[in-house]
C-alpha cells in the first residue's frame, strides 16, 4: 500500500467475530462504516461519530475501541467482535450471552439505541477485570452515553453478570 | 471527508520517502487518529495522504529502558502506558494524566507522541511531561534530534515539527532520587470532558516545580527554589504566595469550559491540592512489576 495515491478499492482483510472476511473499501470509510455497511453488521451504531457517546464500541483485539474514530483502511488485519458476536451457539438460532441477559434482567434497556455500545465496553471491562467494584464498572463505561439516562440498571446489569460468573 | 490516499509504510526509510514524495498537498502521520479522524470528519483537516505509522517494523510499539531514560516508542498506546509498572512507579503524574484522557475507547487508541504532535493547549500530559523534562525524538532522512516537549509544543496546534519529520519517541529521564509527584485536573463533569485546567506537582528534597495546563497557549513550568512550599512547616499564607507568584505566566481565557477569572482562581485552589497530594505521596523507587 506504500505510496498509494488512489483513494478507493482498498482491499481490507479482517476478522469479524471469528470469521475472515474481505471487503473493498475507500479511504473516508470508518471501520463502522465497514461494519454496518459492507458487512451488514448493523448492531454497531452512529450517532456523535466523533469518539464522545460509544454507540459505536466494538472489540479491536480484546480492546474497547470507538469504531467511528478508525479508518476501515487502518483496520486490515485487526481481529473484531461486535454485539453480534457475543451470542453463544451461532449468531443463527444462538443465545444471549450472560451480559445481554443481565441487560434485560435488570430491565436497563429503554430505547436500546445506546445499549450495543454498553454491552461492548461491558464486556472489554469483564474481560480485564471479572470482578469490577460499581466505581470500576462507572468508570469502564464512562466513554458510553445513554440518552434515556438509564445508568443505574445499566451499572446493575454488569455487576450482575460479573457476580453470576463467580 | 474529503478523499485523500492512505500509506501504510513498513519501515523509517519507506515513511521519508513519502514524506519527501509528497506534493504540494499537505500529508499527515496518523497513530490513534482520536484527533485527526475527528478533524477529518469536521472537514477542519483536509490531507492528501494519511500515513499509517503503527506498522514501521523498526518503530514498533512499545516502552524500554534506555541508559537513564525510559523510552515511548510513537505508536504506544496511552492504556500501554498506564499499565506500565516502570511509569506508574517513576512517573505517577504521567500514569495519572494520561489516564484521565478521554474514555477507555480513546485511551486503547491514543498515544503519547499524538497528544503531543496535536498540541492542543489542553493536552492533559502535558504538564506531567515538563515537569519531569520529557524529550521527544524526531527523526527524518536527515537524521534524528530530541527536542524538549516544552519546547517542541510552540502554541496552540502549532509545534517544531518540520517537514519530513516525524515523533518517533518520547524521553523521560529516570529519576535518581525519587519524586513524590502528583496530578490535578477541573473538568465540568466526571468522564469524557477536556480540562478547564490541568496542573502537575513534584516536590523534590528543596525544589518544588508545577506546570500548568489550559491556562495558556501552552503548559508551562516554573520552579520553587525558596524552599517554601517543599517545607512541612511553611505557613499556609506563605505557601500560598509563593503558589500566586508560580501562577503569573498564566494568561486564562474565557471559554464554554470556564471564565478566566475562574481559571485563575482555581489555579490557586488546585495548586494547594496537588501540592498536598504530591508531599503526601509514598514514594517507591523500584517497580513492582504487579499491576
Ligand atoms: C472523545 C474524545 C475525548 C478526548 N479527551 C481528551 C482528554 O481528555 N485529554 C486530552 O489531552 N486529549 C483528549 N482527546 C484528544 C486525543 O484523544 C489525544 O490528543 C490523543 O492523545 C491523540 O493521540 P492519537 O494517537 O489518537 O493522535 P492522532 O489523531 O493519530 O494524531 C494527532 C495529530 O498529531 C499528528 N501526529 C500523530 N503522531 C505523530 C507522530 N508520531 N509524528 C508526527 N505527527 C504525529 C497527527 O498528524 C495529527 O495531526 C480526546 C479526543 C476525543 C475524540
Ligand atoms: S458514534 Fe462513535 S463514539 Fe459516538
Ligand atoms: S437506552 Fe436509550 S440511549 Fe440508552
Amino acid at each position: 500500500m506504500t505510496g498509494a495515491t488512489r483513494r478507493d478499492g482498498y482491499p481490507v482483510r479482517v476478522t469479524v467475530n471469528g470469521a475472515a472476511r474481505t471487503v473493498e473499501v475507500s479511504s473516508t470509510e470508518t471501520l463502522l462504516d465497514a461494519l454496518r455497511w459492507n458487512l451488514d453488521l448493523t448492531g454497531s451504531k452512529e450517532c456523535c461519530a466523533e469518539g464522545e457517546c460509544g454507540a459505536c464500541t466494538v472489540l479491536v483485539d480484546g480492546r474497547a475501541v470507538n469504531s467511528c474514530l478508525v479508518l476501515a483502511v487502518e483496520s486490515d488485519g485487526l481481529d473484531i467482535t461486535t454485539v453480534e458476536g457475543l451470542e453463544t451457539g451461532g449468531p443463527a438460532g444462538g443465545r444471549l450471552s450472560r451480559l445481554q441477559d443481565a441487560f434485560l434482567e435488570k430491565g436497563a434497556v429503554q430505547c436500546g439505541f445506546c445499549i450495543p455500545g454498553m454491552v461492548m465496553a461491558a464486556q472489554a471491562l469483564l474481560n480485564e477485570n471479572p470482578h469490577p467494584r460499581p466505581d470500576e464498572v462507572r468508570e469502564g463505561l464512562a466513554g458510553n452515553l445513554c440518552r434515556c439516562a438509564g445508568y443505574q440498571r445499566i451499572v446493575d446489569a454488569v455487576l450482575l453478570a460479573a457476580e453470576e460468573d463467580a | 471527508m474529503r478523499p485523500f490516499s492512505y500509506a501504510r509504510p513498513a519501515s523509517l526509510g519507506e515513511t521519508f520517502d513519502l514524506l519527501d514524495s509528497a506534493g504540494p498537498g499537505e500529508i499527515r502521520p496518523l497513530v490513534g487518529g482520536t484527533d485527526l479522524i475527528v478533524g477529518l470528519q469536521s472537514g477542519r483537516i483536509r490531507p492528501d495522504v494519511v500515513v499509517d505509522l503503527k506498522h514501521l517494523a523498526d518503530l514498533p510499539a512499545g516502552i524500554e529502558q534506555v541508559d537513564g531514560r525510559l523510552r515511548i516508542s510513537a505508536p504506544t498506546s496511552l492504556t500501554d502506558i498506564i499499565g506500565d509498572a516502570r511509569i506508574r512507579t517513576w512517573f505517577p503524574a504521567l500514569a495519572e494524566a494520561a489516564s484521565t484522557v478521554g474514555s477507555v475507547q480513546i485511551r486503547n487508541r491514543a498515544s503519547l507522541t499524538g497528544n503531543i504532535c496535536n498540541a492542543s493547549p489542553a493536552f492533559d500530559t502535558g504538564p506531567a511531561l515538563l515537569v519531569h523534562d520529557a524529550v521527544v525524538l524526531l527523526s527524518s532522512r536527515d537524521g534524528d534530534r530530541r527536542v524538549p516537549v516544552a519546547d517542541f509544543v510552540l502554541g496552540p496546534r502549532r509545534t517544531d515539527l518540520r517537514a519530513g519529520e516525524i515523533a518517533t519517541a518520547v524521553e523521560l529521564p529516570v529519576p535518581e532520587t525519587p519524586l513524590r509527584a502528583s496530578f490535578a485536573r477541573l473538568t465540568r463533569r466526571r468522564g469524557v470532558d477536556l480540562a478547564t485546567l490541568s496542573l502537575c506537582c513534584v516536590v523534590g528534597p528543596r525544589r518544588t516545580r508545577f506546570a500548568f495546563g489550559a491556562v495558556a497557549p501552552r503548559p508551562f513550568v516554573v520552579d520553587d527554589d525558596s524552599g517554601v512550599l517543599a517545607d512541612p512547616s511553611s505557613s499556609p499564607e506563605d505557601r500560598d504566595e509563593v503558589l500566586r507568584a508560580m501562577t503569573a505566566q498564566a494568561s486564562p481565557i474565557t471559554d464554554v469550559r470556564g471564565g478566566a477569572d475562574y481559571r485563575q482562581a482555581m489555579l490557586l485552589v488546585l495548586g494547594r491540592r496537588a501540592l498536598a497530594a504530591a508531599r503526601s505521596r509514598p514514594v517507591q523507587s523500584q517497580p513492582d512489576g504487579a499491576r
